[in-house]
């Protein structure tokens, strides 16, 4: 799907958990999900840190969204202004 | 070396009926060959018999397929020939799917040995593979010439039960059936010695091809994000509560889309997970976990991206056919296209 979704001009990324199956169906912009049953959460979290766990999620794919790329990239929470620490 | 009686399907442009002009008319049957028929028989040094030639509009028989399975059937049991042959087909989608599915229906449930051919991008590649042999053509015309006699050694190889070669031998789509056979040295040793061909960045051989899918150019990327409008879309079953829409646990046969543009928080109270794939037990918890629209609504109030799109769409990505996800994406990104989004976060389970 998000493949068909970049197809027609719209950049798309996908957060999904099995990061080898989004490269092989063809997902251009990928973020690596927490786990197959709970993509943008964590259950073992605090209601606060699942929270900020998700903002981390969606802001690094908001970094794919706006991002020039040439071949199938995975974004990583790392490439996130002040990331790396 | 007997005669062999062939029955023959065209569509109209080949059957020598007209062009798109005439891809509306029903199947008939011509006594003799027809156009690519003349050839196969030339081909076969007259051992080939077109007895009859069926000719069916594109269109009518992609639109019904069924029926004109039946016809072709029934005239096929009729005409009893040794052999049923289609095409080729090239790269034409809605001559392919007729190629395919009326090789498949004559071999199956007549017991006569079906054969076809035609580019692989051709979705009639995928319709008939497993259950015939399906020879690979060019993408137009141009291969006519190569591609019969093709068609013509692996008809007398199956007619006279003669062992068919490997896909890549003989030309054919790989129909997914292992056959086993000795090799020279075991696995073990197979393997290291593929590796270190890997290693040393030789060229060599996979033993089991993984399935190729096709490759999109990357959109371009979002200007400026501040002023973007995002889509959230999920293939994870995210529903509100009941699942209102029925949309089915698995091999789902739609996408929805849903307004959320008064909702700050996915709860358990007001929507669930139709998913049949995964444990819903989280899901169900807090739907935010795969759906992750509390933290979108922190973001656009933060002011990162400009508004969150109104509606979220959402489908049931288990075992969904390929050609179903295709189709949803397409009809989904052309609709966020036309409201104006910019980017797609789209979450997966």
């Amino acid at each position: 799907m998000v493949k068909e979704i970049e197809r027609v001009g719209l950049p798309a990324v996908q957060i999904c958990a099995i990061v080898p199956i989004a490269l092989t169906v063809g997902a251009n912009r990928i973020v690596r999900a927490v786990a197959i049953p709970h993509p943008t959460g964590d259950p073992k979290l605090e209601k606060e840190e699942e929270i900020e766990l998700r903002k981390k999620l969606l802001r690094t794919a908001l970094i794919g969204l706006s991002s020039g790329i040439q071949e199938q990239t995975v974004f990583k929470s790392e490439d996130l202004p002040g990331g790396k620490k | 070396m007997e005669n062999v009686k062939v029955v023959h399907y065209l569509n109209q442009f080949f059957g020598q009926m007209g062009g798109e002009d005439k891809a509306g008319i029903p199947p008939q049957i011509k006594e003799g060959p027809v156009g690519v028929g003349q050839l196969i028989e030339s081909e076969s040094r007259g051992r080939f018999k077109v007895i009859h030639t069926i000719i069916c509009g594109d269109n009518y028989a992609a639109e019904h397929l069924e029926e004109v399975e039946s016809t072709i059937l029934k005239w096929v049991l009729e005409s009893r020939p040794d052999l049923f042959l289609a095409g080729p087909a090239f790269a034409a989608g809605r001559y392919g799917i007729a190629c395919g599915t009326m090789c498949k229906a004559v071999q199956q449930k007549l017991g006569i040995p079906a054969l076809t051919a035609m580019h692989p991008s051709n979705p009639g590649v995928d319709a008939a593979r497993k259950e015939i042999y399906i020879l690979e053509a060019g993408d137009s015309t141009r291969d006519m010439r190569r591609v019969i006699p093709k068609m013509v050694s692996l008809s007398q190889k199956i007619l006279d039960k003669v062992p068919i070669g490997l896909p890549q031998e003989e030309g054919y789509f790989p129909r997914g059936i292992r056959i086993n056979i000795r090799a020279e040295k075991r696995g073990s040793k197979r393997a290291v010695e593929m590796l270190l061909k890997k290693l040393r960045g030789e060229p060599f051989e996979t033993e089991l091809p993984l399935p190729e899918f096709d490759r999109v150019v990357p959109a371009p990327p979002i200007p400026d994000l501040s002023n973007a409008i995002i889509a959230l879309v999920t293939e994870g079953g995210i529903v509100p509560k009941g699942n209102p829409d029925r949309i089915e646990a698995h091999n789902a046969s739609k996408y929805c889309e849903y307004f959320i543009g008064d909702v700050n928080d996915l709860t358990e109270e007001s929507y669930q997970t139709a998913h049949g794939g995964y444990d819903p037990v989280y899901a169900n918890e807090d739907p935010d976990r795969v759906l992750p629209l509390d933290a979108a609504r922190l973001l656009e109030k933060e002011g990162l991206f400009a508004k969150l799109c109104d509606d979220y769409y959402v489908t049931v990505g288990n075992v969904t056919a390929v050609a179903s996800a295709t189709r949803y994406g397409h009809e989904i990104g052309e609709r966020l296209l036309k409201e104006g989004i910019q980017g797609v976060i789209l979450t997966s389970t």
